[in-house]
């Protein structure tokens, strides 16, 4: 089973990259750009066949390493 | 005081804070590689500047889950004192023996200059012969050093007078929340900070500034 995780800032918390890349955008022509927040993928491969598991497993990696919950959210994709 | 420094692969700074402890402490301080158990029985655990496990994920997010920190948190839940430098106050953060995380620059620049601090706090074995007030200049040299906590943490920390140095108004080089510089835990026995007290223990280096903070040490932990 493959697994990606999404990690993004939460709202609140300023993102001087996410900030950079939209001034970069507006300075390419993009005028519609509005607010740009910057993230990670992580992508897992998971020896678990069964996705309720597989998906408790991801969340404790997500609360315990993949993700700091102080400033972090994430989302969790199965494919 | 007997001391340890952990090093990390990339430390880059645990050498500078081995030199200061030797200066204060007349012995050659335990360097502890990351990957052993147990640290050896001391009164200071430091935690270096550097760049440890290449700032992969977050910086010090690795760091915080290696093996030796099982023990680090154990002995800082006995008591022992412990004193993250620049990347060690990321790994004290991300270990969850301090609240709040390093944030990028507010500017994306990676600063590395001398900043005027604000001694904020002398209550600590780290600030005590410092007086609530002194202003002293340490360097910092990081890129991820924006103090971040939630209001709710915040109120605490400064409720709590944990917040014990503070960048001197108009001298914030990273744009840190209330201008904070190095927090305290509940306990009052672990120090994070960003700037550099190592590095400014010998005048020939550029100043002296960070002497009371090993002076302090040595007269508490003593």
């Amino acid at each position: 089973m493959k697994a990606r995780v999404f990690v993004t800032l939460k709202n609140g918390v300023l993102d001087p990259q996410g900030k950079a890349i939209g001034n970069a955008l507006h300075n390419l022509g993009f005028a519609s750009v509005g607010d740009v927040r910057q993230g990670k993928v992580i992508e897992i491969e998971l020896g678990e066949s069964d996705s309720t598991r597989a998906k408790a497993q991801l969340k404790d990696m997500c609360e315990k390493l993949l993700a700091n919950t102080v400033i972090e959210k994430y989302e969790i994709e199965l494919r | 005081m007997k001391a340890a420094v952990i090093v990390f692969p990339a430390s880059n700074c645990d050498r500078d804070a081995a030199t200061a402890l030797e200066y204060f402490t007349g012995t050659k301080p335990a360097m502890v590689w990351h990957g052993e158990s147990d640290v050896p029985d001391v009164d200071l655990i430091v935690l270096p500047g550097g760049f440890s496990y290449g700032d992969y994920l977050r910086c010090g997010a690795m760091a915080a889950h290696s093996r030796i920190m099982r023990d680090i948190k154990k002995k800082a839940d006995e008591g022992v004192a412990v004193l993250g430098i620049c990347n060690g106050f990321q790994i004290l953060a991300e270990s969850g023996l301090l609240p709040g995380t390093l944030l990028r620059n507010a500017d994306l620049k990676f600063v590395c200059r001398p900043v005027n601090l604000v001694v904020e706090e002398s209550q600590s074995a780290f600030t005590r012969k410092y007086s609530t007030g002194d202003h002293v200049r340490f360097p910092v040299a990081h890129g991820e050093g924006n103090y971040f906590a939630d209001d709710e943490t915040l109120k605490r920390l400064e409720g709590e007078g944990r917040v014990a140095f503070r960048y001197a108004n108009g001298d914030n080089p990273n744009g840190s929340i209330r201008n904070i510089a190095g927090i305290l835990n509940e306990k009052r026995n672990v120090l994070g900070m960003m700037p550099h007290p190592e590095r400014v223990c010998d005048a020939m280096l550029g100043g002296t500034d960070g002497r009371p903070l090993f002076e302090s040490l040595v007269e508490a932990l003593t």
